[in-house]
């Protein structure tokens, strides 16, 4: 390939991924942009990006007329629990999946696979019936409970491919050397896949935090209710909806995400193999 | 080994059965101290109106210290799902807010209690016929029609009356024929006479065809219900398809937003008029420019004068609460005429209720209440809504067909023989 033609490669890689992070970006933005403007501007037939009268009301009202902090610490409580236990319960199942091959875990990663497909609709109702029994209806607990069981087999699946990825001659090296299998476990192993714990349990937490359908059976009471419960009650019938504090309680929403994302995201690309082979 | 192996299974399947079937008390719906307990749902969503209800709540709670209403606030958005999963896992609220157009499922899978028995005559007296029959299914009735909403006119005051046309009145609305010259005279230079937000295109040409004497829907003898097109069920869907193809007096753009997408374009002088629910009034007066001067007016009549449909706000008993008939008392409270009042201005709606209507601060000019109030008696039951198979041959059938007749894509006949032929082979499975 010529300097020159990998030149035009690059460029339009770069337009492509310039008009993806646009794409991407867009609503965001958007949604920011709303969330700062007075009623009267977002009736304007010329929309701006920045608002012209920036204002708080938005943010002021949706915080007088629902229960946003109370939701949020409820949405945290449940997606920091679910994830922690997902990841808690799938690395050493994925672990032995990755490692022991064999008919069980071949069908074991089959069945995660096949259980993605299954729509909520179907599990709502038997789901809620046991829940109902188990007397965990309208608590947090039976909330986290769903949310770990729904995110596990999509945790168990990445874990396992994290587990492979990591070489298992390194563990036999590491065995040469003397160590024990929990040695060699919490020395060699763990540390290499931090980063895939890391996403998985960041996969987990979004998946939680994001999650409407079952919160929104499974809770009743105001206090109880997680934020995107709360967000629906910002819309009305028909599809009209209360635009301004809906776009800042959904930018209030998405921080958490962006913030635990922003933190941990050179975690999860950042080398994951480095300093696995000795020098 | 394999004995304590059999023996542990044994004893965590036992264990799980005790769970699962041993844990589920008895719930006669009182509290600790014998007080009886029962839970209202709300869909209010506006502030004004969650405030209405919550207040209610209160000064029920505090004039009944033995029955406690706890208030749970739901969302029309996800209502259906919730109330459903709710009703099979038995957690149902005792006191449910929804639409008319919604309960014929929950009325027929037996979830909500028939309240002929349990309302008060006064309350079933106040409201007109017409009203109940929006939430009478079979022999029962299963909610209270408390809330509607017409569709009305939102018209550019300046722009008319630069225009010269007749403003019409709740007395001597358009015509569907004037109507469509109307908008032909306001339409010139980047702008169009009116702006048809047709996101749902089903409901907006049902509910206005009544007007035209559209019925589409026929409930024969044997109770079987046929879909037949007739003339006066052209009237709706041909003016709004020749006001954007024909006389292009209509946005084309609008046919795909719904009613909010609309209010800039208004504002800005792009529409002269657009037809909106009744409660969008809301809307505009919070988004308004400053010095806008807007209007609100009767839809258009036809021969069937200015009839439309309307799906009510209902409540409901949940047939599964211990308490019904405390239930149906605090309905009975929410809607004693001074509180409708409450509720409608809290939602920018109409109250059903004669004597709610009959209030002196709904008949006032500002805000268009006044139109709102005089056009309330024309308002019939929505059409379809208690036929069974409907939301299929709405979503699969008719919605598809009149979006594509609305933008020009098939013509009348094709349209004709999608909503009639396709409709009725999707409504006989239902009635089979």
């Amino acid at each position: 390939m010529s300097l020159r033609t990998s030149r035009t490669a690059r460029a339009g890689q770069y337009a492509a991924l310039l008009g993806y992070l646009v794409f991407l970006a867009f609503p965001f933005l958007w949604l920011i942009s709303t969330a700062f403007k007075p009623a009267r501007e977002l009736g304007s037939l010329h929309p701006t990006w920045i608002p012209e009268n920036p204002t708080l009301d938005n943010f002021r009202k949706a915080f007088d007329e629902q229960p946003l902090l109370q939701a949020a610490a409820n949405s945290l409580i449940a997606a920091l629990c679910a994830a922690f236990i997902a990841v808690l319960v799938a690395t050493p199942t994925a672990y032995v999946m990755a490692r022991r091959r064999s008919r069980l875990s071949t069908a074991a990663t089959g069945w995660v696979v096949i259980s993605q497909a299954f729509p909520l609709v179907l599990l709502i109702i038997p789901l809620f019936l046991i829940l109902k029994n188990l007397h965990l209806i309208n608590t947090l607990w039976g909330l986290i409970m769903v949310y770990t069981v729904w995110a596990l087999p999509f945790a168990l699946w990445m874990l396992v491919g994290y587990v492979r990825a990591v070489p298992a001659e390194l563990e036999e090296a590491a065995s040469v050397d003397g160590a024990g299998r929990l040695r060699t476990l919490v020395s060699v192993t763990a540390p290499l896949l931090a980063p895939g714990i890391v996403a998985t349990a960041l996969f987990a937490f979004i998946t939680a935090w994001n999650e409407l359908f079952f919160a929104l059976v499974l809770l009743k009471t105001p206090e109880k209710q997680t934020l995107p419960v709360v967000l629906t009650h910002f819309i009305g019938a028909e599809g009209a909806a209360d635009l301004g504090p809906l776009a800042a309680a959904a930018f209030l929403a998405t921080l958490p995400s962006l913030v635990v994302f922003a933190i941990i995201q050179r975690r999860i690309t950042g080398g994951m193999l480095a300093g696995a082979v000795k020098s | 080994m394999r004995a304590s192996l059999r023996t542990t299974a044994a004893a965590a399947a036992t264990a799980l059965a005790l769970l699962l079937t041993g844990c589920a008390g008895t719930d006669d719906g009182r509290g600790d101290n014998g007080r009886i307990e029962l839970s209202f749902q709300s869909l209010a969503w506006q502030k004004e109106s969650v405030d209405a209800n919550k207040q209610l709540v209160k000064e029920w709670n505090e004039a009944h210290p033995d029955i406690h209403v706890s208030y749970v606030q739901g969302s029309w958005d996800t209502v259906h799902d919730q109330l459903l999963t709710s009703f099979e896992g038995g957690e149902a609220p005792d006191i449910i807010h929804d639409a008319s157009d919604d309960l014929a499922d929950f009325a027929y899978g037996g979830y909500l209690a028939d309240l002929r028995t349990l309302l008060p005559g006064r309350l079933t007296a106040d409201i007109p016929r017409q009203s109940w029959s929006t939430t009478t299914f079979g022999d029962g009735v299963y909610g209270v029609p408390f809330l509607q909403e017409p569709r009305v006119l939102i018209a550019n005051t300046r722009i008319l009356a630069e225009s010269g046309v007749r403003v019409p009145t709740p007395d001597r609305p358009w015509s569907w024929a004037e109507f469509r010259q109307v908008t032909e005279e306001l339409t010139g230079e980047g702008r169009y006479g009116v702006a048809w937000p047709l996101k749902e295109p089903v409901s907006v040409t049902l509910n206005l065809g009544l007007s035209g004497g559209g019925k589409l829907f026929h409930r024969g003898a044997d109770g079987k219900v046929t879909i037949r097109a007739g003339e006066g069920d052209r009237i709706v869907p041909g003016t709004i398809h020749d006001q954007v193809n024909i006389d292009h007096s209509a946005s084309r753009t609008a046919l795909g937003m719904g009613g909010s997408d609309t209010l800039p374009g208004f504002f800005g002088g792009k529409y002269a008029m657009v037809p909106l629910g009744f409660s969008y009034r809301q809307q505009v007066v919070e988004q308004a420019p400053e010095g806008f001067e807007w209007t609100v007016l009767p839809a258009p009549a036809g021969s069937a004068g200015p009839a439309q449909g309307v799906s009510p706000q209902t409540l409901s008993v949940s047939e599964a609460s211990p308490h019904k008939k405390e239930a149906a008392q605090f309905i009975d409270f929410l809607l004693r005429p001074p509180n409708m009042v409450r509720l409608a201005k809290g939602d920018w709606m109409l109250p059903t209720g004669t004597a709610a209507l009959a209030d002196p601060s709904l008949h006032t000019a500002e805000n268009g209440w006044a139109t709102g109030v005089a056009v309330a008696k024309a308002l019939r039951p929505a059409p379809a809504q208690s036929v069974r198979g409907y939301p299929e041959w709405k979503d699969k059938v008719a919605t598809p067909a009149l979006q594509e007749y609305y933008s020009g894509a098939i013509g009348a006949d094709e349209l004709r023989k999608r909503l009639v032929d396709d409709g009725n082979r999707v409504l006989a499975r239902y009635q089979r």
